[in-house]
């Protein structure tokens, strides 16, 4: 039976597994009070009675991905730092802001000491002295939640000097943006918290783990990421992997939106929950509203390669995924029924990668913007049919070569594998472009019906005209 | 159009003292000059360059990326209406449209009696709300544009004046290091040694 907490609007919570909402159902999931009555803590005390490398081997051991969008193991991201390379910093990446995306907001509001005790676990496995939260500009709820249960734990001698009597010390230091997308992407992020303009750096030479903040190795992890820590040092590494698939363990959160009966935010298996089960299923979302047909979804958040009804079966699996031509990324999937506007869908989300280029590459600046305007006039009526050929040229000086694209038996198409080249620094630029390609591989013939076919009229015919 | 008041100066301190580089609190305390004026006013982007130790023209640079810094005063109430693709499919642009009637004004600007700015907005993460907007920065889910004239009332009868503070407020509630707990931020080249606590034995 599905039920839904209204004190958490768009959380429904099944009967699955739960890792990171296990509090959720709790009206005051979000007090010190709670946390200590339900296990709270009780896994930084775990991660304390061990050396600090036997931590860093049981996260290792349990293969979080990450939960951000790129999915690379956090135990591994932890060893990447130089060695005897100090001070060593961990950022909390709290800026969600990618189209579809919600999780990290609610674990931030609903549950942020399990984050908190997240964050000291890292801290400690991977010696990392002091920790900046990054929560997005926009959410002012989560960053009074995190703002309130920051000071108590501090009160509580959770955080700062010699944590619980130990020599372990860390400050948490609570910091919010100011509305910029590209500042979700990590070396953005790390410009954005010492104090400059958002821009991506460029790879190599500023890998975070090597060269971040103010030059010092610096981790980035996912809010919900870390928030998976506290579960796992209580209940071991072995726990953690008998949950979901072997590549894939634990579980996930996924935002499920659009034309569904029951849009929300659900725990997921790891690697085994299919988006049919999602989208279908009477435990998640019941079908398209309606009982409308399906057109198409984004599988993973608005940078994604579009999928239609024929990938439904895949489950939540990068590494099937990837060869099917899209991304899982953040955990979003927005569901588009036939009444769908493909065109005008298409461009809501170029619109926003085009407004929030930062404008640091060239083929991004400029490219979104042509491709925002070009689509425009497509979806208003007064294009042309070179309009369309002008759209793949753009995208292809930002992703050169083949794009990534779902196989589709009515068009007799087959996939191209993910991922993309790129002339740009970041994802921004082939995000703007991804959604237009996506509809117009799948759906061309709704754009030729839009726009003007101009035939060429040779200049010695004219008379005969 | 004014420097931060005397108690402002204080939090910035307190800011400022939390970073390894002062120039780490340039966002956090514009957004306090913000919550001042409800808007980012020339001089107290000049008393920030002071506070933090860099030009006004960085203080400047910083801020002009990041669009929830307004240079110009806006409205006690700032809403955002969310476009993209989620909730555009559930109708964002007809609560747009109705928004723009309701109050005789179009996206970007503000009603002649300064009481609400209007804006278009991207993914505000409340996606299977939708559609959904923002009043300074706090939710309304599932809106309706009988739900949204409900919610103009409201704010031009003040009725919402606990919940929703006015534009530049954020968090209603800050953080604070205790002296006594905090470990201090401490410049990068001041570090040179391992953590103490990564000594091949268990902490507890």
């Amino acid at each position: 039976m599905t039920s839904t907490y209204a004190h958490a609007p768009g959380f429904v919570a099944g009967d699955r597994p739960k890792i990171v909402t296990s509090r959720f159902e709790f009206a005051d999931s979000y007090t010190i009070e709670r946390y200590l009555a339900t296990n709270g803590y009780a896994g930084l005390r775990a991660a304390l009675s061990q050396p600090a490398a036997s931590v860093h081997d049981e996260v290792k051991n349990a293969t979080v991905l990450g939960r951000g969008g790129a999915g690379f193991p956090a135990g591994t991201k932890w060893g990447l730092t130089p060695q005897e390379v100090w001070p060593r910093y961990l950022v909390v990446n709290g800026d969600e802001s990618e189209p579809g995306t919600y999780k990290d907001r609610l674990l931030m509001e609903r549950d942020p000491h399990q984050l908190i005790e997240g964050c000291l676990i890292a801290c400690y496995a991977a010696g990392l002295s002091r920790c900046f939260l990054y929560i997005r500009g926009e959410m002012a709820l989560a960053q009074e939640r995190v703002a309130t249960a920051l000071n108590e734990a501090y009160a509580a001698g959770f955080i700062g000097k010699n944590i619980l009597g130990t020599k372990f010390s860390v400050d948490i230091v609570l910091h919010w943006g100011a509305g910029a997308y590209v500042v979700g992407e990590e070396t953005a992020l790390i410009e954005s918290l010492e104090g400059n303009r958002g821009m991506p750096r460029l790879k190599p030479p500023f890998f975070p783990a090597a060269n971040g903040l103010y030059g010092q190795p610096t981790i980035v992890n996912n809010v919900e990421t870390l928030a998976n820590l506290p579960w796992l040092l209580c209940n071991g590494s072995e726990a953690f992997t008998a949950i979901g698939t072997k590549t894939s363990p634990g579980t996930r959160m996924v935002a499920v939106s659009g034309h569904v009966k029951r849009p929300g935010v659900f725990e997921i298996i790891n690697g085994v929950t299919t988006f049919r089960d999602l989208l279908y299923g009477e435990e998640f979302c019941g079908g398209i509203r309606n009982d409308n047909k399906l057109k198409a979804f984004v599988p993973g958040g608005g940078s994604a390669p579009w999928f239609t009804p024929d990938q439904l079966d895949l489950p939540f699996e990068a590494s099937q995924v990837g060869p099917a031509g899209s991304m899982l990324g953040s955990g979003a999937i927005m569901v588009m029924d036939e009444t769908t506007d493909i065109p005008a869908a298409a461009l809501t989300l170029t619109r926003f990668y085009a407004h929030e280029s930062c404008g640091k590459c060239t083929p991004c600046r400029e490219g979104g913007t042509w491709l925002e305007r070009i689509l425009t006039r497509v979806v208003e009526g007064t294009g042309t049919d070179a309009d369309l050929d002008q759209l793949i040229e753009v995208g292809s000086s930002i992703c050169p070569g083949d794009f990534p694209h779902a196989s589709n038996a009515d068009l007799g198409l087959a996939a191209v594998p993910f991922p993309y080249k790129m002339t740009t620094i970041c994802f921004v630029g082939p995000s703007a472009y991804a959604p237009i390609h996506s509809a117009l591989t799948l759906f061309r013939s709704e754009f030729e019906a839009r726009v003007t076919t101009r035939k060429r009229i040779p200049v010695t015919a004219g008379h005969a005209l | 159009m004014s420097r931060l008041t005397d108690a402002n100066v204080a939090i910035a301190y307190e800011i400022i003292g939390r970073y390894p580089r002062p120039k780490s609190a340039l966002i956090p305390i514009l957004h306090l000059a913000q919550e001042q004026d409800g808007y980012v006013a020339q001089d107290s982007m000049k008393h920030i360059a002071e506070l933090v130790g860099v030009t006004p023209a960085e203080v400047f640079g910083t801020a002009s990326f990041y669009e929830m810094f307004k240079f110009e005063p806006v409205g006690k109430y700032l809403l955002n209406i969310c476009g993209t693709l989620s909730c555009a499919l559930m109708g964002s642009e007809e609560l747009m449209h109705h928004a723009e009637k309701r109050l005789g004004i179009k996206a970007g600007s503000t009603t002649p009696d300064g009481l609400i700015t209007l804006e278009h907005a991207e993914c505000q993460a409340a996606c299977t709300e939708a559609p959904c907007l923002q009043v300074n920065y706090r939710y309304r889910f599932k809106m309706t544009p009988a739900e949204l004239d409900t919610l103009i009332d409201d704010l031009a009868g003040g009725k919402l004046a606990d919940e929703i503070p006015s534009h530049g407020v954020l968090a209603m509630v800050r953080q604070h290091i205790p002296a006594e707990r905090g470990v201090g931020a401490v410049a990068p080249e001041e570090v040179n040694e391992s953590p103490e606590w990564l000594n091949g034995k268990s902490a507890l």
